[in-house]
């Protein structure tokens, strides 16, 4: 299959996503046999596009259209369908990250395209692996219909690495702009000087035992910034209010899959353990030693977390030291 | 207005679901099935406009066995007008749901169209955006804050996002999709689980909607995830912190 990877850009510039995304479309496109193409879309993004060549694709199209300026669904879903068909294209592939769930199905549905979501492997014979029912059932599924569209877990592939230099290619994308009805208006952006929550080498979560917000602040912050992690939390806490729902860890938040997660405070729910499961080292910090999260733990502390936390972080400065 | 919300009978988020031993499906027997969490959160956003407006209708959707009647009484307990069940006893495919919906909200013309972002069994994340994009419509997926305008012909919609928040401008007939914080579902009052019994519940066989139900995906196995086993319990934060640097070699 010849397949067309959409990279995606925060403010024109790539983040690990896009590479991802393009080495799954480069996986795929060796198994089923063809060649991997990626698509860089907005305004004046040949530059991206450029940089993009060197990541062993074909060819990179960078695709102009002032109604790409900022990402909507309707353009873009408009512009990247297009250029897939204009090419003859036989699969889509861009990672399921909020732009990538938003875009896909939109692509999916313009192109006649059955649509696999969040998939974790591709197998020899094509067919693709992804998880269901929160991470309790791992299906083996295939796409029937001629073209295929598929979003790909971001923890599940490595990053593209550097290779032979692709063409880039400038398209001016067709969009009927008379059937556009959404409009950007403004982006909030979380401000944090810590590692992106999906990216991240460590990772530390606190969970409903953190009691409020204030104390992830005061309690949990602290050991966050001097192991250098993420900080994530479970939907409980999210649910409580404690924090913004973009730090959820979880089946209907972010998946991680750390070198070292932390769960602080955190009981275990299936939906969590969706999130996280696949992080190469758990440690569990819980008063409750029945805590579920203890299952998949690889270390279990079972402690107060308002005397366990401060004082980890102190050993973890002092062993800097 | 007319507010149509889709809603969908998932198993209880907190039940552990298990593979069938031949891999065929899940174990389905003693699983308590509920209203899909994100559904619940599209119902209440549907009553809180209705509320708010005045004189809106809220007219629930599902599609699945006909056991999923609890479901939709569920939602009519909670205040919403009426319901339509499209029944299929198999299962039926997101891009075939999608396609019913279309043809549905086609013959009810809501002003706006309700759903979960994402149902908790089945993970996708894809009807909201594939109805919206069969119809022509414009979206707004992941929303934690719906603002209609006054004259309801358009709605900023802030939108949960990688990194922070967005805010969309959408124009009406719409496609929203909600995430978890939009608001907290209310229950059903007494008086309200009574008055749903009397409300209109009608039942349509998937068959005669009249749409291509020919699955886009096929599904060869399932199997039960890689086990993770327990490791150890330590005695002391030192000990972790120890074990972390020395033996697990990531500190």
């Amino acid at each position: 299959m010849n397949v067309l990877v959409f990279a995606e850009h925060q403010h024109k510039k790539f983040s690990k996503i896009a590479l991802v995304a393009l080495r799954a479309g480069q996986v795929l496109a060796e198994k089923t046999g063809g060649t991997c193409s990626a698509a860089v879309l907005g305004t004046d993004v040949e530059g991206l596009a450029r940089e993009l060549a060197e990541y062993g694709v074909k060819t990179v199209y960078a695709v102009e259209h002032a109604a790409l300026e900022h990402y909507v669904a309707d353009a873009h879903a408009q512009a990247l369908a297009g250029l897939a068909a204009d090419k003859g294209f036989d699969a889509v592939v861009a990672t399921a990250s909020a732009i990538g769930k938003d875009l896909l199905p939109r692509v999916a549905v313009r192109l006649d395209a059955g649509m696999a979501c969040e998939i974790t492997g591709i197998n020899d014979d094509g067919t693709l692996v992804r998880p269901m029912y929160a991470g309790n059932a791992i299906a083996t599924i295939s796409i029937e219909t001629p073209r295929k569209v598929v979003s790909v877990r971001a923890t599940a592939f490595d990053a593209a690495a550097k290779g032979a230099s692709g063409t880039v290619e400038m398209v001016a994308a067709a969009i009927d702009t008379s059937a556009l009805r959404m409009k950007f208006v403004s982006f909030n952006e979380t401000k944090s000087d810590r590692p992106v929550l999906t990216e991240a080498r460590i990772v530390v979560s606190g969970g409903r035992g953190l009691k409020n917000g204030e104390n992830f602040t005061t309690v949990l912050e602290p050991l966050v910034d001097a192991m250098g992690a993420a900080m994530g939390a479970s939907r409980a806490a999210v649910d409580a209010g404690f924090v913004p729902n973009d730090l959820q860890v979880g089946q209907t938040g972010k998946v991680v899959a750390p070198e070292l997660y932390v769960a602080v405070g955190i009981s275990g729910a299936i939906q969590h353990l969706a999130g996280m499961k696949d992080s190469k080292v758990i440690v569990a910090i819980n008063k409750d030693e029945e805590a579920p999260i203890f299952q998949v733990a690889d270390y279990g502390l079972v402690a107060d977390l308002f005397k366990a936390v401060p004082e980890m972080k102190d050993a973890v400065e002092k062993m800097k030291h | 207005m007319k507010i149509l919300v889709a809603v969908k009978r998932v198993p209880d988020p907190n039940a552990t679901i298990k593979v069938r031993p031949d891999g065929a499906g899940i174990v389905a027997d003693n699983v308590k099935y509920v209203v899909n969490p994100f559904c619940e959160i599209a119902i209440e956003e549907a009553l809180r406009i209705k509320e708010k407006q005045g004189g809106a209708e809220v007219v629930l959707v599902s599609i699945g066995g006909k056991v999923a009647q609890e479901q939709l009484r569920t939602g009519l307990a909670m205040g919403a007008d009426r319901a339509i069940l499209v029944a299929s006893e198999d299962e039926v495919e997101p891009a075939v749901v999608s396609r019913v919906l279309k043809k549905l909200i086609e013959s009810e013309q809501p002003e706006l169209v309700l759903m979960g972002k994402q149902s908790i069994d089945d993970d996708s994340n894809v009807v909201g955006q594939m109805v919206a994009e069969m119809l022509g419509w414009p979206q707004a997926t992941f929303a934690s804050e719906v603002k209609l305008a006054a004259d309801t012909k358009s709605a900023v919609v802030t939108r949960e996002v990688d990194g922070g928040l967005e805010d969309l401008e959408i124009q009406l007939p719409a496609v929203i999709t909600v995430d978890l914080r939009l608001n907290e579902p209310r229950y059903a009052s007494l008086p309200g689980i009574m008055k749903a019994r009397k409300k209109e519940l009608k039942e349509i066989p998937l068959a005669e909607v009249g749409v291509n139900t020919s699955p886009t995906l096929k599904v060869h196995k399932f199997e039960p995830p890689a086990k993770r086993e327990a490791g150890k319990k330590v005695g002391s934060v030192e000990e972790l912190v120890g074990l972390l640097h020395s033996e697990a070699k990531v500190i």
